[in-house]
């Protein structure tokens, strides 16, 4: 992966993208990128005419792009990742105007070969979708994969345990600059108003602990990621005498990457890009089987 | 009888009736009650863990809200020779269902089946769940 070319996926960094299981992909062909954009854009239109207003009051032209980035998967058995673009046509037929990019959704598969190799060959397997961009187009793109390619979308919501596993990986992950400090945030149960707990760490204090917990470097155990995530309910504890043990993990925000329990991630690092889509892959695939 | 941890206080020891089956929950939501849970172990007498002990995991509907490993579950009820039996509280028939599991439970512990004792039981629900 190292030559993979960073100005490629340079894209899927610093914004906010929610998401999305799917389930292979029938009779999906790589070759015909071009007519699937036309035919999405023509549904897009059609669904426009129908009344689903799409923007409100006002006229404006969706076009639409479907690329493929051989560049975004993990090994040469994945599919290479697939990215759909939603830009608004600007309406002055001025020649320097460049269109709005709206939307844009991106399929893909890093190491997914545990789903792959129990396919037939007829599917294409991009188990993660990435979405950034407005709710109403999700649903329109979405729709029109789902009765094409007979698939099936997903939320992916991430359990407190994989967001423990998160915090525990990316805070071994070595930055050059630590930057932002490590927070994570606690939801409290039970309580008749929300309550919310952000505990935020020096990047470098949170680094070396994780440090005197990790046995082997490039190997994490599940009593390594348990023993890190003590440490700090314990001394959060001492000092403020709340047990978040007892309460739910929801965010994870490191310099590496930042994750929320509803599935929404934003990727900080192009060197660490390829590890952490591994990861959501993994849960995307056991969130399909 | 409800109990946050053991051991129970001491001071009501000669109120108390005999103890004929203990259920030590655990909220797959919290890490902490399994933290409790494994503290609260240490301070009961082994002679309950002939059959007299399970675990009852519950919050297992919603995956997505997990902050306990199963295999740290299992592995609990596997060293304290224990079943462990799940439900979702949330659920009303489910809720009935296991609080009916229990009491036939805590009938086999106090010995009100003839023929069938808590050990013997204990042993029979463990052979089945590791199949």
């Amino acid at each position: 992966q190292e030559n993979a070319d960073p100005n490629r996926t340079a894209f899927l960094l610093r914004k906010q993208w929610t998401l999305y299981s799917v389930s292979p992909l029938y009779r999906f062909h790589n070759s015909h990128l071009r007519d699937y954009a036309r035919l999405l854009s023509a549904f897009i239109a059609a669904e426009k005419q129908k009344g689903l207003a799409v923007e409100v009051g006002v006229e404006l032209d969706i076009k639409v792009a479907v690329s493929s980035i051989p560049d975004l998967k993990g090994s040469d058995r994945d599919q290479a990742a697939i990215l759909v673009q939603l830009s608004l046509r600007s309406q002055a037929s001025q020649k320097n105007s460049e269109d709005k990019l709206v939307w844009s959704g991106c399929f893909c598969c890093v190491f997914g070969d545990h789903l792959s190799e129990n396919v037939s060959d007829d599917f294409t397997c991009l188990p993660l979708f990435l979405v950034n961009g407005a709710e109403s187009y999700t649903s329109l793109v979405g729709t029109w994969f789902q009765k094409t390619f007979d698939c099936c979308f997903r939320r992916l919501a991430i359990s407190p345990l994989n967001l423990c596993w998160m915090a525990a990986m990316w805070t071994g992950c070595k930055v050059d600059k630590a930057i932002s400090a490590m927070e994570l945030v606690f939801s409290v149960p039970s309580l008749p108003y929300p309550l919310d707990i952000s505990y935020a760490i020096h990047p470098e204090d949170a680094k070396a602990l994780w440090d005197t917990v990790q046995k082997t470097p490039g190997e994490i155990t599940q009593e390594e990621v348990d023993v890190f995530m003590d440490c700090l309910y314990s001394h959060f504890h001492r000092h403020f005498k709340i047990r978040l043990s007892a309460t739910k993990l929801v965010k994870v925000s490191t310099a590496v990457a930042t994750a929320h329990c509803d599935g929404i991630v934003k990727f900080l690092q192009s060197k660490y890009l390829t590890g952490v889509l591994m990861l959501l892959t993994e849960l995307a695939i056991s969130q399909i089987q | 009888h409800l109990t946050t941890s053991l051991p129970l206080p001491s001071e009501r020891d000669h109120l108390r009736p005999r103890i004929d089956l203990i259920v030590f929950m655990i909220d797959i939501k919290s890490k902490y009650s399994l933290k409790n849970v494994e503290a609260s172990l240490a301070h009961l007498d082994a002679s309950f863990f002939l059959g007299k002990v399970c675990f009852l995991v519950t919050g297992v509907g919603r995956v997505n809200f997990c902050s306990v490993e199963m295999n740290a579950i299992w592995k609990l009820g596997e060293a304290y020779c224990s079943p462990v039996l799940f439900c979702e509280l949330e659920l009303e028939g489910i809720r009935i269902a296991t609080a009916q599991r229990l009491l036939r439970m805590l009938q086999i512990c106090a010995g009100h089946i003839p023929g069938v004792s808590a050990l013997s039981f204990g042993t029979l629900m463990r052979n089945t769940a590791d199949d």
